[in-house]
């Protein structure tokens, strides 16, 4: 997401090393690089200059320590900033004590509520809910449809109103359904619209009310621009809005809207859509984005990525070894076993921290070549893969041929794991490991 | 307090620091008004220009005020994106989203998801219905649940014929047979519907680049226009965006929509100095008539309003 900010200002901050003191004029440059930073990250122009100040005001007049650089220390600000902006702490989706909890999801067009409709189903069930899906959205064509496919992909209840039937009273046919079914939750999806439509956003303060919404959550497409700003402005002036939901946050955007919408709403960020499938929903946590905001990665999303795929204890030891820099090829092949569950590899490294963008295109894996490595590595010897240095060209030679492959495809997967090797030794080194992503305020 | 008070009440503390960066070079070349200066740098970078982009707007403002000092700095500011978007006064015209001779003349809609595809492809067949040019529309989203449908709504509004597949179907295949259809029964203009993906997708970049290939097959020349559509109040993505998709289709033009919010779509803009992409239309409404061809001065002026 921001992975350049960090970069950046390592960069830029250095000038201050070997001076006393933080002063407005030594620390200029560095502003001015946050700002552009930031605006670079799609973070609206009044809410970063507001967030540069403080971070001035917070900078100047601080020794420059002598144990830490002068860049750690004005990153350190600006992350401890960040997290501050974006919540201290991780909040979760409230239930009403009154059954059914009603979540109302608003937003703009092709902002994606109805899949995210479906992914809140599908996490709630997780969580032994009983979830109701219904659409007030009788304007876009098909909309209900695709409401109810992915109700039924979700395994979650669902309920259409006869047709001509008004937004109003979907609502309240749908709290009725809802109640007298006795389902635990009711996820009302509304149609998309402009925050500027006065009618429209009428009928969904006329919808919150019918409904009887506990929850109203604004969905907003995590590649907005500077636009986020009006749209949580408006929406939350003129609905109310509980929470906040970004969609589409398994693109390259910088995400720097959820900086923005935190700032003009001030309501938590609940959740990130990563990705169409329904699963694709994770639990919003800011001290992990303010992380990966300054290029630290974000392993605990990974060891919880692996967690769920794997078990508990495979999912430690998994940790363990991204720790560990003594990783053998026999890490290599479980790793790749249970990587192979974990789902989409570029979901994965992209959470590995320190990693450019160029290494990742150039590290990222097909399918057909796992198949090959996993087929390399079983032709291996335990001695050949404790101690890769032992291969040499005949043992490449009687290794392809034992795996069906070629020799520069034993090549291929012993760089593949130099480069692993590497990735793991750069986490074990990087300026601040698992500690510092744990250690939160600093 | 409204947004916009809000930015001026701030202004104040930036434009210290503004002055500094580009008044201090524009000063020397006759008086800008710091403040206006200011404001203006903060309209285009709220309009979604980017840093980057704004930064070289106004360098390219400030020359024109030094050859016509008679200029005013928001008009040169105006000229110079218009110009940027292809507006320049005895320019070319545009880019512009119709057939020049081909049939099947083959257009693909691509972007990111939600962007308004599904809704252009719409507004676009009952065009060339209304212009009555024998149009099919191919409904190649057979993954996003009820796509189809929503498309086969639109073909009905506008009255054109529809090919559809199963859902899950592979989209490269549906393509195929669509355009050997059209070129059996003589189909003028074949627009193509594809599913929405983001361009960090490895698998559905390939996907969209064998679609490309796959007109080819049928259709030689095809696609004859590439529409990259981009949402009015996408960010700096944008860039990243056009540029992943251009690796896998060599993109004609772009179309903006949902312009009929207050989003300027600047981002534009950064894609157009960049990838040198034209813009050849805009997306206004939900209504089958919601559209209009892409006027870069109009476009240039609203970045200020």
């Amino acid at each position: 997401m921001f992975e350049a900010l960090a970069d950046r200002l390592q960069g830029i901050v250095r000038n201050l090393t070997g001076q006393a003191r933080i002063t407005p004029e030594n620390i200029r440059e560095s502003l001015r690089e946050v700002r552009r930073a930031l605006l670079e990250a799609d973070v609206q122009v009044g809410v970063a200059r507001d967030f540069v100040a403080r971070v001035e005001a917070r900078a100047v007049g601080e020794e420059v320590l002598k144990s830490l650089s002068a860049g750690q220390q004005v990153v350190s600000i600006v992350k401890d900033e960040l997290e501050h902006l974006l919540g201290r702490t991780p909040v979760t989706l409230a239930g009403s004590p009154h059954v059914p909890t009603v979540v109302l999801l608003a937003g703009l067009q092709g902002s994606g509520k109805t899949t995210f409709a479906g992914k809140l189903a599908v996490w709630l069930k997780a969580r032994t809910k009983r979830v109701l899906l219904a659409s007030a959205d009788i304007y876009r064509p098909a909309a209900v449809d695709q409401l109810e496919r992915v109700a039924e992909q979700a395994g979650a209840g669902f309920w259409r109103a006869p047709e001509g039937v008004l937004p109003v009273e979907i609502a309240r046919g749908a709290l009725e359904q809802a109640r007298t079914r006795g389902f635990d939750f009711l996820v009302f999806d509304t149609a998309g619209r402009l925050q500027i439509d006065e009618p429209m956003m009428a009928e969904l303060v006329a919808l919150k009310q019918a409904v009887r919404a506990h929850q109203v959550l604004l969905v907003v497409d995590g590649m907005t621009g500077q636009e986020a700003v009006r749209i949580g402005e408006t929406f939350a002036r003129q609905v109310g809005v509980d929470g906040l939901v970004l969609s589409k946050m398994d693109g390259d955007a910088r995400g720097g809207a959820a900086l923005s919408l935190r700032q003009v709403t001030g309501k938590p960020i609940l959740f990130l859509g990563v990705g169409e499938k329904l699963d694709g929903l994770e639990a919003f946590d800011p001290s992990r984005l303010a992380g990966r905001i300054l290029g630290m990665g974000d392993i605990v999303g990974l060891v919880e990525k692996a967690r769920s795929a794997v078990n508990e204890q495979e999912a430690a030891q998994l940790a363990e070894k991204l720790r560990r820099s003594d990783f053998t090829l026999e890490d290599f092949l479980e790793q790749l076993l249970q990587v192979k569950k974990m789902g989409p590899l570029e979901d994965l490294m992209k959470m590995l921290p320190g990693i450019p963008k160029a290494a990742l295109e150039q590290a990222r894996p097909d399918n057909g070549r796992l198949k090959r490595h996993e087929a390399i590595l079983l032709s291996m010897t335990r001695k050949e893969r404790r101690a890769p240095r032992v291969i040499d060209g005949s043992r490449r030679r009687r290794i392809a041929a034992g795996s069906g492959t070629a020799v520069s495809d034993v090549n291929q997967l012993l760089r593949d794991f130099e480069q692993a090797r590497t990735m793991m030794k750069r986490l074990k080194q990087g300026p601040r490991g698992l500690a510092g992503l744990r250690r939160g305020r600093g | 307090m409204s947004l916009f008070s809000r930015f001026r009440a701030g202004l104040a503390r930036t434009r210290e620091r503004l002055v500094g960066q580009v008044g201090g070079l524009l000063q020397r070349h006759g008086a800008v008004d710091a403040a206006a200066l200011a404001s203006l740098e903060e309209a285009l970078l709220a309009a979604d220009v980017g840093p980057a982009t704004t930064e070289r707007l106004l360098e390219r403002a400030q020359e024109m005020l030094r050859r016509s000092p008679e200029l005013e700095l928001r008009g040169a500011l105006e000229q110079a994106a218009a110009v940027l978007l292809g507006g320049a006064p005895g320019a070319a015209p545009g880019v512009r989203f119709e057939p020049a001779g081909q049939r099947p003349w083959v257009a693909l809609l691509v972007g990111v998801n939600g962007v308004g595809k599904t809704t252009l492809a719409g507004k676009l067949a009952a065009r060339f219905a209304r212009e009555s040019r024998p149009t099919l529309l191919v409904a190649a989203d057979t993954f996003r649940a009820a796509a189809t449908e929503q498309l086969e709504v639109w073909a009905g509004r506008a009255g054109v014929e529809l090919v559809r597949a199963r859902s899950g179907s592979d989209p490269a295949a549906v393509v195929h047979d669509a355009l050997r259809s059209a070129t059996a029964r003589g189909t003028e203009v074949v627009l193509v519907d594809t599913a929405g993906r983001l361009h960090t997708k490895h698998n559905l970049m390939n996907e969209l680049e064998k679609i490309g290939r796959v007109c080819g097959r049928v259709v030689p020349g095809a696609p004859h226009h590439v529409l990259l559509v981009l949402d009015a109040t996408l960010g700096q993505n944008g860039l990243q965006q056009a540029r992943e998709f251009q690796r896998a289709l060599p993109i004609t033009s772009l179309a903006l929509t949902k312009l009929d919010g207050t989003a300027r779509g600047g981002a534009v803009l950064a894609i157009v100095d960049q990838l040198r992409l034209p813009v050849s239309l805009v997306g206004i409404g939900e209504g089958l008539d919601d559209w209009e061809p892409f006027d870069p001065e109009a476009f240039a002026r609203g970045l200020f309003e």
